[in-house]
């Protein structure tokens, strides 16, 4: 049903556009200036002029994600990200695809624990009517019986293959174990039985929360002018109600200091393994971040990977990561090792989890974290989506615009003294909550 | 992941090459005298540099009994040189900021970093002495495999598909080494040891037997310059892969269907024996580019998926795809997943007419246009990522493309025809060319007192 959706934001006078900040960014990291803008009805956007190649991308970050999701609805929201492109406005879903293909645009939607997420690539010959049919889309989805009906049979479809890969289960219990009872206990997806019962009503319900302009960030990369862009996201924007952002609650870490298995008839064990990490806001996180370069994030080089893979050939992917989220942080790390050889990985780690925690990094170590962090950063500015994404991604977590000029300094700073002491503070060995799943050999659950 | 397979993805095809009006990406070409190919692709967005070296050299050269051995090698290739030893390369491309990986495919082995513009040179001197300076130890040769090992738990043996594809892969190649896993039987895997991987370097791994790709923010002649100092020094072999076995004319569709308890979505999937854009007669190539984009290529809109999924609402998915890009003659293929409810059986029988059909009417001038937009669009979109431009390149000149052939695409591709795709699909979408496979979970066990003398004879399932 179109025509539910009402244009509200009014609040926001039209204002003539007004360019607040322009910061040229450091030239290692992306060479073109973001501009911080207003559009007319208000609403704020960052933009990277890009005129070399003839496309526009678009990126919208809505916070919220499953975490907007009444107890009996979960999955509402992910349906939501697989609803939008089946039908909108007087297009039925056959019609809307066929008219996606003629403009060669490519629309995409995701939603996570935390977020709702519109990536939009579209070639400037047509982009205004590529911009329309966006807006089409999420302002008046259809929901149309037969598209939802297939839609839901293939994100059920992915909730039955989640149940019999060892990774999948492995991730499913361990964060029901962290965060029992709580949305981030759950996984984003829903469950068979919530996803089934959902219909176009619940659709409908959910979507002023999942895509409120007043929790959403905008980013635009490309061969448009900040006039053209301001109008751009008025078009997309205008259309959706607006209303007061939710907020959400921290969630306490529940993870217990155990090992537990679950037996599946497979070759290959997968573990992960993991505890309470940190937040993006707080003030050790680059601290904790360039330590974890060391321990597990380091690709070919990490303390993981070298003992794990390179000393003793136990597994092809082992590695460790912090995680984040708006309401909790975890610090996270997964192998996958034959039924035979995963306790001795799991042992690895946990010494190397142990070291870390008891010494820190060594000089030589700092520095070439340093090097590769500061060095590599710029790897991330190399495509004009890739550069949308991080405009997002960059006033979601709040660091402001100065941010990507700055953040070398701020990895340049971190002295070993600060590493040994978030090393110290956030690694705990003892409270490692591990889930195995495989047939594995010598490891038991115990508590 | 880490140091991949190629695995026997769905991947649309992607020559690259700018319909007219659009902005282009400057491609320049040179040739040292050794025999190395160079392709230089600017790209002045951000300073940086993607560096890539491309063996002309895959699975589908390795010796028989030896499969997995190409796969192996790229491994081995991260173990060090008298130069640099055991992980200094890791160490030093990390340290400068650099980014990188490898890759094994059926046609080529491929090595890259990405990394800020002023460190190129420093990867070519590294990537040139790895070249033909690694050294190898039993014990190295020995744990990599483990590791190759576990590779192949997670991607093939950890999952009914993984086993599933690689049996049905098997079944449509009747003697080309296509047929073989790329990441090698489990048993082959286990024999490989220092020898085979340092045989096959030996053999296949110098300047004339490889493509350098360089996209980024650069200049071509400065490139052409390093090449030549870092690369140019390294002589020529002589000794290039060897013609593969080809197919026999095919006379018999095949058939392959697993059962394992494991499967959480049944699926048929059907392989068939297509020329590549290499082995096909001009315009082929794109035509069944097209044939795939109209058959199953964008969802519902596609002809499999509105029959399938609108009107008989029958799948949950279906597609087509081809893997064009190929030296020889390669797969176009099939895929359809049924709704509960519905058999293998009904829904490969659904496929069956909507692919009769089309061979009797071909697409709709609205079809065919469509698809070529979808297709000529994507190589524009290709080139927001210097990445996947040098990808594109790399593997299509290793893949025994011409760079004419590459950058004439979007022409080509314009230039098919209504007639052209139905003959296409007339030609190649014959049964006896074909392979069929079912994926599914045992049948129930059906109770004993049930049990008829038909059941009995099938024999025990599950």
């Amino acid at each position: 049903m179109s025509g539910q959706m009402r244009k509200v934001s009014t609040a926001f006078a039209a204002l003539t556009l007004l360019v607040l900040i322009s910061v040229a960014t450091q030239a290692r990291a992306v060479s073109a200036e973001i501009i911080q803008a207003v559009s007319p009805d208000g609403v704020a956007f960052w933009l990277v002029q890009e005129p070399s190649i003839p496309i526009v991308s678009v990126e919208i970050g809505f916070r919220g994600g499953a975490s907007v999701e009444p107890e009996g609805r979960e999955g509402v929201v992910n349906l939501l990200s697989g609803m939008l492109d089946e039908g909108a406005g007087d297009l039925d879903a056959a019609a809307f695809s066929r008219r996606r293909d003629e403009l060669a645009a490519r629309y995409g939607f995701s939603s996570g624990r935390d977020a709702f997420n519109v990536s939009a690539a579209m070639l400037s010959r047509n982009l205004d009517e590529s911009v329309e049919l966006l807006r089409l889309a999420l302002t008046e989805p259809r929901f149309d019986d037969t598209p939802l009906a297939r839609v839901k049979a293939q994100v059920v479809a992915g909730l039955r293959r989640r149940e019999i890969d060892p990774g999948d289960v492995a991730g499913d219990l361990w964060s029901s174990n962290a965060f029992p009872g709580t949305a981030y206990g759950r996984n984003p997806d829903g469950t068979i039985e919530s996803v089934s019962a959902l219909s176009a009503d619940d659709l409908r319900a959910i979507m002023p929360k999942a895509l409120n302009p007043a929790s959403a960030y905008v980013g635009i990369v490309g061969d448009i002018d900040v006039d053209a862009a301001g109008a751009l996201v008025d078009r997309l924007m205008g259309g959706l109600p607006s209303s007061e952002p939710e907020t959400f609650d921290p969630l306490e870490v529940k993870a217990p200091a155990s090992l537990e298995v679950v037996r599946m008839e497979v070759p290959q064990s997968v573990a992960l393994f993991g505890h309470e990490g940190i937040l993006r806001s707080d003030p050790d996180f680059i601290p904790a971040y360039v330590m974890n370069y060391t321990l597990g994030g380091g690709g070919f080089t990490s303390r993981l990977f070298d003992n794990v893979r390179e000393k003793e050939g136990l597994a092809y992917s082992v590695g460790a990561y912090l995680s984040p989220r708006d309401r909790a942080g975890l610090y996270i790390g997964q192998v996958a090792s034959s039924n035979d050889r995963i306790a001795r990985a799991i042992e690895l780690i946990r010494a190397e989890w142990t070291r870390m925690a008891e010494e820190g990094v060594t000089p030589e170590e700092l520095e070439a974290a340093k090097k590769y962090l500061t060095g590599a950063y710029a790897l991330r500015f190399d495509s004009n989506a890739k550069i949308a994404g991080a405009l997002v991604g960059v006033q979601m977590e709040d660091l402001g615009v100065n941010y990507i000029r700055d953040r070398n300094s701020l990895v340049e700073a971190v002295t070993i003294e600060d590493i040994k002491r978030v090393a110290k503070r956030l690694l705990k060995p003892e409270a490692l909550h591990i889930v195995v799943v495989g047939d594995p050999e010598g490891l038991e659950a115990a508590n | 992941m880490l140091r991949s397979v190629l695995s026997l993805s769905i991947v649309a095809l992607c020559l690259l090459s700018a319909r007219p009006g659009a902005a282009e990406p400057q491609v320049t070409t040179f040739t040292l005298e050794n025999g190395l190919r160079g392709v230089v692709i600017e790209d002045h967005r951000a300073p940086v540099a993607t560096h890539m070296l491309w063996y002309r050299v895959g699975g589908a050269d390795e010796p028989p009994g030896e499969t997995g051995v190409a796969h192996y090698l790229e491994h081995l290739l991260f173990k060090g040189t008298e130069k640099y030893p055991e992980g200094a390369f890791t160490r030093i491309v990390a340290e400068n900021g650099g980014q990188q990986n490898a890759f094994t495919s059926s046609d080529y082995t491929g090595y890259f970093q990405r990394v800020a513009v002023d460190r190129l040179e420093l990867m070519m001197e590294l990537e040139a002495d790895r070249m033909t300076g690694i050294l190898l130890t039993d014990e190295d040769a020995a744990l990599e495999r483990n590791v190759v090992m576990e590779e192949r738990n997670s991607r093939i043996d950890n999952e009914p598909g993984g086993r599933f594809r690689e049996q049905l892969n098997r079944a449509l190649f009747l003697n080309h080494p296509y047929g073989a896993p790329l990441i090698g039987w489990r048993s082959e895997i286990m024999a490989l040891g220092r020898e085979n991987a340092l045989s096959f370097y030996r053999r296949f791994y110098s300047p004339d037997n490889a493509t350098l790709v360089v996209a980024g923010d650069v200049d071509p002649a400065e490139v052409e310059a390093m090449a030549r100092r870092r690369y140019g020094p390294i002589p020529a072999s002589g000794a290039h892969p060897e013609e593969r076995p080809q197919e026999p004319p095919h006379v018999a569709a095949r058939r392959v269907e697993m059962e394992d308890p494991r499967v959480a979505q049944p699926y048929m999937m059907r392989f068939y024996l297509a020329p590549s854009v290499r082995t096909g007669a001009p315009g082929e190539g794109a035509a069944l580019t097209v044939l795939a984009s109209v058959l199953g290529g964008s969802g519902v809109t596609s002809r499999l998926g509105q029959r399938l999924q609108v009107e008989t609402q029958t799948a949950l998915g279906a597609s087509a795809f081809y893997r064009g890009v190929q030296r020889d003659d390669t797969i176009f293929g099939v895929y359809a997943a049924p709704v509960d409810g519905v058999t293998l059986a009904e829904i490969e029988a659904v496929v069956d007419t909507v692919i009769a059909e089309f061979i009797k009417t071909g697409p709709t001038e609205e079809e065919l246009a469509r698809a070529k937009t979808v297709i000529i669009a994507a190589e524009i979109f290709a080139q927001d990522s210097q990445q996947s431009l040098a990808n594109a390149y790399g593997a299509a000149l290793s893949s025994g493309l011409t760079l004419e052939q590459i950058q004439g695409w979007t022409d080509r591709v314009e230039a098919v025809t209504a007639e052209d795709v139905r003959k296409a699909a007339e030609a190649y979408l014959k049964p006896e060319r074909s392979a069929t496979g079912w994926l599914q979970k045992p049948a129930p066990v059906v109770e004993a007192e049930n049990q008829t003398d038909d059941d009995a004879e099938e024999g025990p399932k599950g």
